[in-house]
């Protein structure tokens, strides 16, 4: 795994305060496991990127049933989940779930209160980068993870660049671990 | 009409009631009421004077902010590092620092037009005189000026009367940048109501400029049956000279067109444009062709098509000297604010100026007299064309393909491409010969060539990409409707009812630039969805060409299948940049001619009318500029929601509700005074869609207001619905929020909503005579 932990669009540069790297798989599996309230934003990209047999949205949905995440698709992308048969996500604009994570009143989907981990994927890099930024500056017991192969600078956690392969191994792990909660 | 600055000095006047020595009197601004309306509550408003109404936006549609970076440079004191909570060694927190930076960007969209409506007005009255009547429609506009109307109180009748309320713009400008100065405005709301006010003294500016235009150009005049023009990258005759004018400020395109007019040299020139002058080229002479919008400038620079460039202002490339020396076309520079640096050859005699062009002893040359720059554009470019033989800089296949076995596939041109196109992927092939993937790429290209800049062996990347794409390029002949101007009042008579009950679904007005996620056919996509929906579909800007950049089986562009009239269904072009006032426009209009509202300086009670009863929304979905910026700041204090594309959360913050909050969402019911809830209508202010399906899906529902009547919700809510489950494939979740009563839901669709309803526990609610504004209440409990 070529670890770096630069912006991978290369003038998006942050900081002083950028995201920690995952290094390892296990660092999400540790952070899922620890979260009392996470949640999974999946963005369109999601059901386009990457190949053919993989894509990122089959992760999202074993990620969901496998550590009982609930799921916020952004945009159309709650149709490809219902054609996958899985009908459990809710849909939100990405702006109105980004502006919902930063209030620490928000009750969430389930009226049970805020979150504290939210998982991010699918979202173009641009739009993920900004709304991660938001939440980095005005949320105040938000915990952020940038799941793209992508490093994205303004989450909490996030993926180093990485090739399609060593993405989709890191996941093969993330999820066969996050198994054991 | 209003005078501004009479200053009397007597020194001794003798009268019947005594000897008056040394009376000094100056009068600020005298009004000769010629106007038949009273002055309204707020003429010329300064920075604070509609802060209330602003306020109540704002506590609706809180803001978002979405930072960029997280430091401030502005000053000295820094960097200083604003992460989280932090604050700035002034005090300034993020929220206000965002806010800051939203102002700044507004401030020099807003200052860009009304420079640009200053410099025509001054142009036109020095060429046509000050007493030139402001003329935009006819017999078929009264209200000529509404958004001036609104804000100034003023009724400009001839084109020096447009000065008095540019002399309010530059003021009010001037007062909103010194707001972002270090130690000013701490406050990130009062920083947001500074936003909305540089957005409505823009759209002054930008009506003054249009409306100077019209009036003394002879530009369609609010005509819904403007001429189609040719449009696209093939449209120019390259057997012949071709002048290319980029830019927004028109007089030196007219310049070009007058001379060879002059000359009867028509139809041995092509002049053909890119971005908004060739908007108002085209709405000023037949003779001229749009190539398309911003990001065609270096396709068709390099390609070498133009045998001489003319650039005025706004959205020109930097590098546009620097790629025309490469294709050794001549530049001329024709605005102050655009120099490049050229040699101000202005007061040189033409012939001088001509040979040293021909000649390649300049690569160009700064005129600033629009006349001698149609004089040495054509005499040079007809020497010039023969000579250079449309010398092209794009590489050949052959080039390519060697280059590409070069390529290391370093992932820098993927890394820097606002689209993260598969550049290197589409390397990879071309150097096995095929070069599919890299003309794909050319879809969705906006042209910025940051590829280029980034690639380690300097290969030029888009041109690469350009020549895979040729034959593409080569089919691009459109047909555009030309920009018709202002709406006429008595279109709005006939569309004021059905809008403001709902019963035509919504007004959705496409703007903007061509900076897009997918290329510009989603602009056409969706404005077809829409005038099929019998929606009102405007358009101007770049995104009025890309929406003509489609054609069906028949070969028709979207221009030539739908009426140009302000309609259910139609398919406008209002113009240029500066023509997206006549959509505000149009909105004030509603208010003012169809509900009879004082328009006369009475901001708020419109902006109120429109917020609660106008469906329409503004989509800019390549929007990329300051000046964006500030047209959308423009439409939101009008109470108009704007969605931008995704590209267009990098504006730093959105303005959006919460339709979970019900406390959000109580207006006065102007009858009873009883505040009542209206639901989430408009949800936002300011959002950013992520793809064109959601886009479709946010305009339906943003068209919605509390004042439909409930035939025209069950019209809206059909629309949102079908959309939905069309492109989300599932019923949306907050159908409650919207179902007022149960005739609000549509026919079709009641026994699947009632259970809804059902399930959700609704409630029935009142439907309001809605108002945020306490003085509207018509009677109070208990009077």
């Amino acid at each position: 795994m070529g670890l770096k932990a630069e912006p991978w669009q290369k003038a998006e540069i942050a900081g002083p305060k950028k995201a920690l790297l995952i290094s390892k798989p296990e660092v999400v599996v540790a952070m899922v496991k620890r979260a009392k309230r996470p949640i999974l934003i999946v963005g369109h990209l999601a059901a386009k990127d990457y190949s053919d047999d993989v894509k990122m949205i089959d992760y999202a949905i074993r990620m969901s049933k496998t550590a009982g995440i609930p799921v916020v698709a952004t945009a159309h992308t709650i149709s490809e989940f219902i054609r996958r048969k899985f009908h459990s996500a809710a849909n939100m604009h990405a702006m109105d779930i980004g502006n919902r994570l930063k209030d620490p009143e928000w009750k969430g989907l389930d009226g049970m209160g805020p979150y504290d981990l939210a998982l991010f994927m699918g979202l173009p890099y641009y739009m993920g980068f900004v709304i991660l930024a938001g939440l980095k500056h005005f949320s105040t017991n938000l915990k952020t993870i940038s799941l793209d192969r992508f490093y994205n600078p303004h989450a909490t956690w996030s993926f180093p660049n990485l090739s399609v392969k060593d993405w989709n191994e890191s996941f093969e792990t993330l999820l066969s671990k996050l198994g054991g909660k | 009409m209003s005078r501004k600055g009479v200053h009397v000095k007597i020194d001794e006047l003798k009268t019947n009631i005594g000897l008056i020595k040394n009376l000094e009197l100056s009068i600020g601004r005298i009004v000769e009421e010629k106007w038949a309306e009273p002055m309204g509550p707020t003429p010329f408003p300064g920075i604070t004077t509609l802060r209330e109404w602003d306020m109540k936006l704002l506590q609706r549609y809180k803001p978002f902010y979405l930072p960029f970076c997280d430091v401030c440079c502005l000053c000295t004191f820094g960097k200083c590092d604003l992460t989280g909570d932090k604050r700035g060694a002034c005090g300034l927190n993020m929220a206000a620092q965002q806010s800051r930076i939203v102002l700044l960007a507004c401030c020099i969209g807003a200052a860009t037009h009304i420079a640009h409506a200053r410099h025509l007005v001054e142009h036109l009255i020095e060429k046509y005189g000050r007493n030139s009547p402001i003329d935009v429609g006819g017999l078929n506009i009264d209200v000529e000026a509404p958004v001036t109307r609104l804000v100034c109180g003023i009724k400009p009748e001839k084109l020096k009367d447009l000065e008095d309320a540019l002399d309010y713009c530059e003021e009010q400008v001037t007062h909103l940048l010194s707001a972002t100065h270090t130690g000013q405005e701490g406050s990130n709301l009062d920083f947001e109501s500074k936003v909305l006010h540089a957005g409505m003294v823009d759209q002054v500016g930008m009506e003054i400029a249009d409306l100077a235009q019209i009036s003394v150009l002879g530009f369609p005049k609010a005509d819904p049956e403007a001429p189609l023009t040719d449009l696209g990258f093939a449209i120019a005759d390259i057997s012949k000279p071709t002048i290319l004018v980029v830019g927004h400020n028109v007089p030196s395109s007219v310049g070009i067109i007058d001379y060879l007019t002059d000359k009867g040299l028509m139809g041995k020139v092509e002049v053909v444009g890119i971005c908004c002058t060739a908007h108002d080229i085209t709405r000023y002479s037949s003779m001229a062709k749009i190539v398309g919008p911003i990001s065609w400038q270096l396709r068709y620079i390099r390609s070498g098509l133009a045998d001489l460039i003319v650039v005025d202002e706004q959205c020109i490339r930097a590098d546009a000297l620097v790629e025309a020396k490469k294709v050794k076309a001549p530049v001329i520079a024709s605005s102050p604010k655009n120099c490049l640096g050229l040699e101000n050859r202005t007061k040189s005699p033409s012939k001088e100026i001509i040979s040293d062009l021909v000649e390649e002893k300049v690569p160009g040359v700064l005129i600033l007299d629009p006349d001698k720059v149609g004089e040495v554009a054509v005499e040079t470019v007809m020497k010039v064309a023969p000579r250079r033989n449309k010398f092209s800089v794009i590489p050949k296949i052959e080039e390519i393909v060697a280059a590409a076995k070069e390529c290391t596939v370093c992932n820098e041109c993927r890394r820097a491409c606002p689209n993260d196109q598969p550049i290197p992927e589409a390397i990879k092939a071309a150097a096995k010969g095929d070069l599919n993937p890299l003309a794909e790429i050319l879809d969705s290209c906006i042209g910025c060539a940051r590829c280029d800049s980034a690639c380690p062996n300097d290969f030029p990347l888009h041109s690469f990409i350009v020549k895979a794409g040729e034959e593409q390029l080569w089919k691009e002949k459109f047909k555009m409707r030309v920009g018709r101007g202002a709406i006429q009042d008595v279109e709005i008579r006939e569309v004021g009812q059905p809008i403001v009950f709902g019963e035509i679904p919504g007004v959705v007005a496409i703007v903007g630039c061509a900076n897009y996620p997918r290329g510009g056919k989603e602009v056409a996509e969706i404005a077809e969805e829409f005038a099929k929906r019998r929606f009102i579909v405007v358009s101007s800007g770049c995104a009025a060409m890309s929406m003509a950049m489609v054609k069906d089986e028949e070969g028709k562009s979207l221009y030539e299948k739908y009426p140009g009239a302000f309609e259910a269904g139609g398919i406008l072009n209002v113009g240029s940049c500066v023509s997206n006032p006549h959509i505000a426009g149009a909105a004030i209009k509603i208010a003012s001619i169809f509900a009879k509202r004082k328009l006369r300086a009475n901001y708020e009670e419109i902006a109120d009318y429109i917020l609660n009863r106008v469906g329409a929304v503004g989509l800019a979905w390549g929007a990329m500029s300051q000046k964006a910026a500030s047209i959308a700041s423009g439409f939101w204090r009008l109470g108009v929601p704007v969605i931008v594309g995704p590209h267009g959360s990098k504006y730093r913050r959105m303005l959006l509700g919460r339709a979970d909050k019900e406390e959000d969402w109580y207006v006065y019911d102007a009858r009873t005074g009883d505040k009542v809830y209206a639901g989430p209508a408009p949800e936002h202010l300011f959002t950013t869609a992520e793809t064109k399906e959601e886009a479709m899906v946010l305009i339906a529902k943003l068209c919605m207001r509390p004042n439909d009547t409930t035939k025209g919700r069950a019209i809206k809510l059909t629309h949102y619905i079908d959309l939905h489950k069309r492109l989300y494939g599932v019923m949306p979740d907050d159908i409650q929020l919207f179902v007022r009563n149960k005739a609000d839901i549509p026919i079709t669709m009641k026994n699947e909503i009632l259970k809804i309803l059902e399930e959700k526990r609704w409630k029935e609610k009142s439907i309001p005579d809605p108002t945020l504004l306490p003085r509207l209440i018509r009677k109070r409990k208990g009077e």
